[in-house]
Order: structure tokens, then sequence, then C-alpha cells
């Protein structure tokens, strides 16, 4: 077989077709050959210097075509086979799949599915409730070494990421606000500004969704994974609950790493406010930090890092229960991934607002 | 059709090494075309490796690998992908694309290199699920919906989408109960003989050596020990490969084949 393949044609030559060239798909690449108008019902393959299966699958289609059954002459032994194999085994296109559904159809499919989730939701929840509760029971049981080497990969090295978006962001925020306040000589109220928006809300909430997109992420494709594997089964016939090997400490890690990284994105949320406050309204660092303890109560403190946990809960168990979710391949993998970072930064805020409508009520 | 008579797969040389472990030494190999090949060794031998040579997606420390009688070393980006749809390879575990159904794995590589009608690469995807032995309604299945069996001959039909001329099988019948090991061992002969194909199969299904293989190439000591039919390998005074074919599950093949 040349790798330069002459092209096929088909010829109709007094009381024959005649079929010249390479009917391969390498021949096909210059043009498929059309059948003549009248063909012949003798075909003569004598000039055939290649076939392959969809040259056959062609040649049958054109032996389809003709007015009555098709006489070959000239078929080498081996095209022959090839030919008579495509003929007993081509199954001709059925319809197209089954007609597009009903409207009826679509709406029940879609409450079925949101039926099993609110099912999956439940016995995740239970599942998790029972290990919890075992948990309490024989504490010793509780694995240390995940929760370590969790610790690590969502508190510690979120460190940089942590600090230098909410170091920018309080600069941001008071470059702003500073403007506004330098028009009406109110520059000292920076401190208000910056301290109160950060502590309370910004540097949390930062924190909360810079965590559910490198953490949550990560979790939800690593379960994924190990389902697909059939990891997860196996650690179930090893005798070893997932749940207490696997989500149980990533929930613990998270809890504690959450607010940690509040308190150093509150730290480096208030550095980028007091550089810019220097630069902009000329309010030295001495200033500052002097005013910060009237401007800013430990109470607004307290309320941003007490949210972490409950940001944390909610990222952990979006991540853990989207990945334990995973049915299928590769493919569920990439999907329930991200629908565990939307479904996870869209609770965070729900549940933020949700915290300052209780506070305004409490009048904290 | 004049017969080429150039080897589809000839090494010579080949040398690869990982880190310090060294797992070909100075191997050299030829398949003839037409010929069904067995690649055979204990574990650690190195035969998944030569396998991913032979397929172009590693290459060796040195040695020349010839496909078709070109140097895979020396070769162009574009003589490579021309090599490439000269040949496929069927993964172990399948390797289907999970989100297409098998009907649209078998029609990617026809879509991607041609220029045939939607309806002829439709119905070229559907003859060759049919010559895999796959039922009709196989087609619109999802890989994940398959038994194993059926996911090794999907791959198959995908294998054969673009009528390759050598076909790379590894461990094709591994995990197959014994009548699909065997009716997979029939569809390799079947399809050598209709399409003329040249194979290459790992294996470590002693059964498929006896039944399917022409030759046998076995690997051991970092280079082909030996390279002769099945039933003459059985026989060498080789203490490797006489311990591969001396154990009872190897007698019991060769008694079924009639060896």
């Amino acid at each position: 077989m040349s790798v330069c393949a002459e092209p096929p044609t088909a010829e109709v030559d007094a009381d024959r077709l005649r079929l010249s060239g390479a009917w391969t798909l390498a021949g096909f690449a210059a043009g498929l050959p059309e059948p003549p108008a009248d063909l012949p019902v003798l075909f003569d393959a004598s000039a055939l210097s290649a076939l392959d299966s969809a040259g056959a699958l062609l040649l049958l289609e054109f032996e389809a075509a003709a007015p009555s059954p098709v006489r070959w002459q000239g078929l080498s032994p081996r095209t022959a086979d090839l030919l008579e194999l495509v003929r007993q085994r081509r199954t001709p296109a059925v319809g197209e799949g089954a007609a597009a559904a009903g409207c009826l159809a679509q709406l029940g499919r879609a409450a079925h599915y949101h039926w099993c989730e609110l099912r999956d939701v439940l016995a995740f929840f239970g599942e998790l409730t029972v290990v919890y509760a075992r948990l309490w029971l024989r504490p010793q049981r509780f694995r240390w070494r995940p929760f370590a080497s969790n610790l690590q990969s969502a508190g510690l090295d979120a460190l940089p990421i942590v600090g230098l978006l909410s170091f920018l962001l309080g600069f941001v925020i008071a470059y702003q606000g500073g403007a506004q306040l330098g028009r009406y000589g109110a520059g000292i109220f920076i401190v208000e500004l910056v301290g109160l928006t950060m502590l309370r809300e910004m540097a949390v909430m930062m924190t909360a969704i810079i965590v559910a997109g490198r953490t949550g992420s990560a979790w939800t494709a690593q379960l994924g994974t190990m389902q697909v594997t059939q990891e997860v089964d196996a650690l179930r016939t090893l005798g070893i609950d997932p749940y207490e090997m696997l989500v149980i400490p990533k929930l613990a890690a998270l809890m504690v790493a959450l607010p940690l990284l509040t308190v150093f994105a509150d730290v480096m949320g208030v550095l980028g406010g007091m550089v810019m406050a220097q630069l902009q309204l000329g309010v030295s660092f001495s200033e500052f930090l002097q005013r910060f303890p009237q401007a800013v109560s430990l109470r607004s403190f307290l309320i941003g890092v007490g949210k972490a946990p409950v940001f944390a809960l909610l990222i952990a168990l979006v991540g853990c229960y989207q990945g334990l979710r995973v049915r299928g391949g590769a493919e569920a993998v990439g999907r329930q991934t991200t629908v565990s970072v939307v479904q996870a930064i869209f609770m965070v805020i729900v549940v933020d607002a949700a915290f300052s409508v209780l506070f305004s009520w409490l009048k904290i | 059709m004049a017969e080429d008579l150039t080897p589809p797969v000839a090494l010579s040389g080949i040398t690869t090494r990982f880190g310090t472990q060294c797992v070909h030494e100075d191997l050299a190999l030829e398949i003839r075309r037409g010929e069904i090949v067995g690649l055979v060794g204990g574990s650690g031998s190195g035969k998944s490796t030569l396998l991913r040579i032979v397929a172009l997606l590693d290459c060796p420390q040195a040695g020349s690998v010839r496909l078709f009688g070109v140097d895979a070393g020396t070769a162009s980006a574009a003589e490579l992908n021309a090599l490439r749809r000269r040949f496929s390879m069927m993964f172990q575990q399948g390797a289907l694309f999970s989100s297409l159904s098998v009907r649209e794995n078998v029609a990617l590589p026809l879509q991607e290199h041609t220029a045939l009608p939607a309806r002829l690469i439709d119905e070229l995807a559907r003859l060759k699920i049919a010559l895999a032995g796959l039922p009709a309604d196989a087609a619109d299945k999802l890989p994940d919906q398959l038994s194993g069996g059926m996911i090794k001959r999907a791959a198959v039909a995908r294998a054969l989408a673009l009528d390759p001329e050598l076909l790379l099988l590894d461990e094709p019948t591994a995990g197959l109960d014994p009548l699909g090991a065997a009716a997979f061992d029939e569809l390799v002969l079947e399809l050598r003989a209709a399409l003329g194909l040249t194979v290459l199969i790992v294996t470590h299904d002693l059964d498929t050596l006896w039944r399917v293989t022409d030759r046998v190439a076995f690997l051991g000591e970092r280079r082909v020990l030996a390279c002769a039919p099945v039933a003459e390998l059985a026989r060498a005074a080789h203490p490797q490969i006489h311990a591969y074919f001396a154990g009872p599950r190897a007698r019991a093949a060769a008694t079924a084949a009639g060896g």
C-alpha cells in the first residue's frame, strides 16, 4: 500500500462498472466517488488497487443502488473476503434515537433527580452524624495523621495567597474610602473604615472564598477520583469507614485552619490599609495603631473570626459530599468539582448575609 | 495488491532505563506483515514498556524503532502522525472516552482524520462495532454502562476505526471469563484473516498464546530471549522460558491446544 493513494474512481465502460484506484480512507481524502447515473449490473474490480472497510461499505452502497443483483468480476480473494465480511456484519443505521422527551417527562425526570439528591444529602448527613457520635464515644479513633496533613495543605500552604489577597483588599478599601474621607477632612476615620470592614466582613469572606476554590475543589476531585477507582468501596470492604478516614479529618482540619487563616487575613488586610493611609492621607502607622483599639471593638473581631468555623463546616461538607457523589468517569469528577466550588461560594455568601440579619436583630 | 514486505515493526538495539534500573538492553525484535506475535515475560520484564515504545508513546534511551520502514527516531512530526494512522492500540482498561457513547468513541478518529460524510462515518462506526462482536444496541451506551468484556470489544472497535495495518493489544483477555476470552481469541484470528492485520499482543493468557499467536517473543534478562512458535518455545531449554511454560497452568493450556 503506497502512502500516496491513487484516487478511487468508478466509470461505466459499456456493460460494466470499472472500479479503479484505492478505495480506502486514504484514497477518499480527495473526495468520495459518486455512483454513475445508470449502474450496470456487472462490477469489474480488476483495477482496484486497495480496499478497506470504508471502501467496502461504499461499494456495497453502489451495489444496493444497482437495478438488479450485481455480478462481480476480477475480485482478488482477500478483497472478496473483506467485501463478504462487511456485507454480513454491516448494520443499517436505525432511526435517530428516541424522540425528544416531552415537557412532562422532563419535569418528571428533574423532580426525580432532585428527590434523589435530597435523599443523598440526608444519607450523607445521617452517616456523618453517626460517625461523629461514635467518635465522641471513642475519641482515640480520631485519625491525627490525615488531620495534620489536611491542616497543612488547607491552612499552612494557603498562607501566601490569603495574605497577599487580604493585603491588597485592605489596600483597595483604604484607597477608595480614603479619597472620600480626605475630601471632608476626616482622614483619620480611615481606621474605622478599614478596621471594621476587614475584621467584621471582608477578611473572613475573602478567606472562605479562597479556601473554597483551593481546598474544597481539591477535596471533591480527590474523593471523586477515589470513588471512580473504587478506592472508597475498597475502604468499606476492609471494614474502614470512609467517613471516619476521609471526611472527619478534613472537616476538623478546616475548622481549625479557617479561623487561623482569618486572623492572618485580618492582620494583612489592616496592614494593607495602613500602608495606603500613610501614602494617601498621611496617617502614620503609630497614629493608626493608637486609634485602632478605640475604633474597632474586640466584639467586631470575634464576630468575624466566629463566622470562620461555620464557613469551614460548609466548605468541607460541600466538598466532601460532592466528591462522594461522583458516579461514572473522569467527566463526572470535573462536573462535580465545578458544582462543589460554585455551591460552596454561594453558601458562604448566603450564610454571611444571614449572619448580618441575625446580628442586627440581636443588636450586636 | 502487491505484497509489501517491509516489516511493520523492526526494533534494534533498544535500551530503556528508569533511573538506575535498566529495563531493556540492546533488545531486537522484528514482526512480519500479517503475523500475530505474542509478547510474554515475567512481571517487570518490560513488556508494557516495550509496547508503549512500539506505540510511539515512549522513546527508548538508545536504539532504533522502525515502523513500516520509517525510523521513528528521525521522522518529522508529520511523518509520525502519518505513522500513527497506520497502527492503533487497545489499552488494557479500554481507555474509552467516558463522556462519549461507544459509537461516538469509534466515530471520533474518523471525524478527526477523514472528510467522510456523517452518514458514512456513522455506518462505518456501526460496522466496526459489529466486527468487534458487540450487539447493535451497545452502540449508544456509555462506557460505564458496559461490562468488562464489552469494554474490551468496544476498545477493539475504536482501534479498528481507521483500518489500521498493525494492531497493538495490551492484555486483551485479562479480566475476561474463559468463554469471553476464548471468543476474543477467535475475534483476533477472524480480524487478521479478514483485514490482513498484523497483531502484537502483550498477554499472560497461555490459552491465547497457544490459540492465536504465530510466534511468541519471550522477554527476560533485558532482551528478547527467544522468538519462536509457542510449541517450540515450550520445549526451550532456557531456565526462565522453561519455568514459564512448565507450570501446571501452562501444561493444561498446551494439552488443550493439542501441543
